[in-house]
């Protein structure tokens, strides 16, 4: 059976960071992103990152609140960050 | 009692039969979730439908088992173009669930634990269209794929079968949930190939 979900559990943000790097214009793996839910900010690359073939959910480390989505779609990849007050670079 | 969807076609599929545009034939049962899987405690489980009302109706697992249940027989078919024939489950048809449930609104949010949301019209959701599955092939639902209970609307992609499902929320507008947020379909007709929003 195929089981994508639990192999992927244990990414951390650099799974990301090409979708992302894209959207942001900026390298982030070194940038430091704020959540919304509990304030913790931290790099990027420490944050948890839930891949599916749907798409990538990236969980703050600390709360585990969603902070980013990243969906790739055919017209192009759509990124979503409700759950991060801000990503400096 | 037994229920048979579109698409059924017994024990052993026919391979050739018409699937939904841009999706091929699984095996397998691939696991697709926004987040890790939840220790979800049948003690401590349950089932809530929210009218607009405030009124609440709860099941503990146990009452929840107790209500008839339907062994049901029909294809699955993921956004991510598998399609899964034939399967089987055992679950709690939403008509029974919703039987003393007054609401005069359209839609539902279903909440699972964990945190993710799927909306759907409640349309969608009755006249045999839908269950709270507990069974899957014969075993209890594994939790990877979504027991001790998840929503089973296999007219639509697999995506708005919720996971884990802890409650059913009415609300007056179509209110997208978290794919649907992120660029997904907000109905998610396979046959009609709603992916994308």
């Amino acid at each position: 059976m195929s089981d994508d979900a639990q192999r992927t559990d244990r990414l951390d943000g650099n799974a990301v960071a090409g979708a992302l790097g894209a959207a942001y214009g900026i390298d982030v793996t070194l940038a430091v992103v704020r959540c919304v839910s509990c304030g913790h900010t931290d790099v990027v690359a420490r944050t948890r990152v839930h891949l599916s073939p749907m798409g990538a959910v990236v969980r703050c480390a600390a709360c585990d609140a969603v902070l980013v989505v990243v969906v790739e779609r055919p017209d192009g990849t759509l990124v979503s960050s409700p759950g991060a007050s801000w990503v400096r670079g | 009692m037994g229920v048979v969807t579109r698409g059924f076609g017994g024990r052993r599929p026919d391979p050739d039969r018409e699937l939904p545009p841009g999706q091929f034939l699984t095996q397998d049962f691939p696991v697709l979730s926004a987040g890790p899987t939840p220790n979800v405690d049948e003690a401590h489980w349950q089932l809530e439908i929210h009218a607009e009302t405030g009124e609440v109706h709860r099941w503990s697992w146990e009452q929840f088992l107790a209500l008839p249940a339907q062994d049901v027989t029909t294809d699955i078919h993921c956004v991510t173009h598998w399609t899964k024939l034939g399967t089987t489950w055992r679950g709690v048809s939403l008509d029974t669930l919703f039987e003393d449930v007054e609401t005069s609104a359209d839609f539902v949010m279903a909440h699972s634990y964990g945190g993710y949301t799927t909306n759907l019209p409640l349309q969608d959701l009755l006249d045999g269209q839908a269950w709270v599955a507990f069974e899957f092939e014969g075993e209890p639902l594994d939790p990877v794929h979504g027991g001790p209970a998840r929503l089973l609307v296999p007219h639509l992609y697999f995506w708005k079968s919720a996971k884990w499902l802890h409650g059913l929320v009415m609300q007056d507008d179509d209110e997208p949930g978290f794919w649907e947020r992120n660029g997904y379909h907000l109905y998610g007709d396979p046959w009609l190939e709603q992916r994308y929003s």
